[in-house]
């Protein structure tokens, strides 16, 4: 039997932990490393680690960050943000990596999650996918949502699968940042569309709704605000799960 | 001192750190001859049977880790690393592994998604219970681990399956047999519960 996971993301920005609202509006969250041995420490399941950075100058660090934060934690550590190639990956994993999250880059050469499945084994590709109510369409969003795509969310997804993704990292634009809960019906339809396991991420506030979004078929959820900023702890959302029913580690 | 058998294959500074988090001194090696003469060996590892076992064989590294178990020394293996502790795997037909333990690696028979990827309940068997390694650390909280894997250990007798997990079907996860021992997880990934278990190992004395 598989725990669900309950996973922080550190959004990283020129080196420190951010986070927006809608993807935009940052503010400091503090520091990677010191953010990663507190949410490890506190039982975290796994850690996603997301490069928003704006510049190449600000990315420059990115690698040399991803390996001090892999070398203060003992859990799966995904990483994201700016991986457009099978070496980007491959030194992401080098640097200590578990898995890469690709997202643009997929979208304009949908080939590329097929090569680092080849390469790397789809265990170590998490496909994020951003997605945007669009006049009743699921539009996938790209480039930091500032670029609309007419791809259909999960139809996209069923493509991704097929082309070898491990996992689908979903996360609703709308809800990102603002505490209002997770896109249930959009994490329902991914749920029932493919097979490999579906993330949720953007919009949570609060335990419950943490909760809300395993009910829907996640098998995990991310969430950056109610840990970085609104006072819930991991040992605390753990005992919430537990409590209603749903397998989560000691 | 602790010998981690350095074959070419990746996560393997994550296995010596995982040990001094426990307070342990371990060494990344490529050197038989450190492996002989080790207090215990440990064989960590990702990727393909193929490639493990022919790495193995040309780098001197696997016989030296058959010699320190056949003198008697605490040996264990991670993921690929205890693939690599049975002879044969259905991953790499032609290939061969060590043979220290008896059975076989097989792919997972299941409808459900391969990789079998996630932190998965581990139950100790009866032979478990009575481990001295193991039987101690278990309590009575259900203990998750972090998998991530295609194949698992088969067809082994029943005193040394040490531990199950379930997937589809149960699978053995924790085997092994006099002072070798082996896990289909990732300790070195699997936070308390795992460095407690690489604790345990370095200290066992069976």
């Amino acid at each position: 039997m598989l725990a669900r996971r309950i996973i922080p993301c550190l959004d990283v920005a020129g080196g420190r932990v951010v986070k927006g609202v809608h993807f935009e509006t940052l503010r400091d969250a503090g520091d990677p490393v010191e953010q990663a041995t507190r949410y490890d420490a506190e039982g975290a399941d796994e850690l996603v680690l997301l490069d928003i950075s704006a510049s190449p100058e600000e990315r420059r660090t990115t690698l040399e960050m991803v390996g001090r934060v892999a070398d203060s934690i003992f859990i799966p550590f995904t990483v994201g943000g700016g991986i457009r190639s099978v070496a980007d990956a491959g030194a992401a994993l080098r640097a200590g990596a578990d898995k890469v999250s690709v997202n643009t880059a997929a979208v304009r050469d949908p080939s590329l999650v097929s090569r680092l499945a080849e390469h790397f084994g789809s265990q170590c590709v998490v496909a994020a996918v951003d997605v945007k109510r669009i006049d009743g369409r699921l539009a996938v969003v790209v480039n930091g949502g500032r670029e609309e795509t007419p791809l259909e969310a999960i139809a996209w997804m069923r493509e991704l699968e097929a082309l070898g993704a491990g996992e689908i990292l979903l996360t609703s634009m709308d809800r990102d940042g603002t505490g209002s809960g997770y896109d249930l019906d959009l994490l329902r339809s991914a749920a029932s569309a493919v097979g490999i396991p579906v993330i949720a991420s953007g919009g949570a506030g609060n335990l419950g709704h943490l909760a809300e979004a395993l009910e829907a078929g996640a098998h995990g959820v991310l969430a950056a605000t109610i840990f970085h900023f609104r006072g819930s702890s991991l040992p605390e959302a753990r005992a919430f799960l537990r409590e209603r029913g749903y397998p989560v580690r000691p | 001192m602790i010998a981690v058998v350095d074959y070419g294959v990746n996560n393997l500074k994550s296995v010596v750190r995982a040990l001094e988090a426990g307070g342990h001194r371990a060494t990344l090696t490529t050197d038989p001859e450190a492996v002989r003469t080790a207090d215990r060996v440990l064989v960590p590892g990702v990727g393909n049977f193929g490639q493990g076992s022919r790495n193995l064989a040309e780098t001197g590294l696997g016989e030296a880790v058959r010699e320190a178990a056949g003198a008697g020394r605490p040996v264990m293996g991670i993921c690929l690393g205890l693939q690599l502790l049975f002879e044969t795997s259905e991953e790499a037909a032609d290939a061969r592994g060590l043979g220290l333990l008896p059975g076989k690696v097989c792919r997972f028979a299941t409808a459900l998604h391969v990789p079998h990827v996630g932190w998965a309940r581990v139950d100790l068997t009866q032979a478990g219970r009575r481990h001295a390694m193991l039987g101690p650390l278990f309590g009575e909280a259900p203990r998750f681990f972090y998998h991530v894997h295609s194949y698992h250990p088969s067809e082994l007798p029943a005193d040394s399956v040490l531990a199950t997990g379930e997937y589809g079907a149960v699978f053995p996860t924790l085997v092994g047999q006099a002072t070798v021992i082996g896990a289909q997880f990732h300790p070195e990934k699997s936070q308390r519960a795992g460095i407690e278990l690489l604790d345990a190992f370095a200290r066992w004395h069976p």
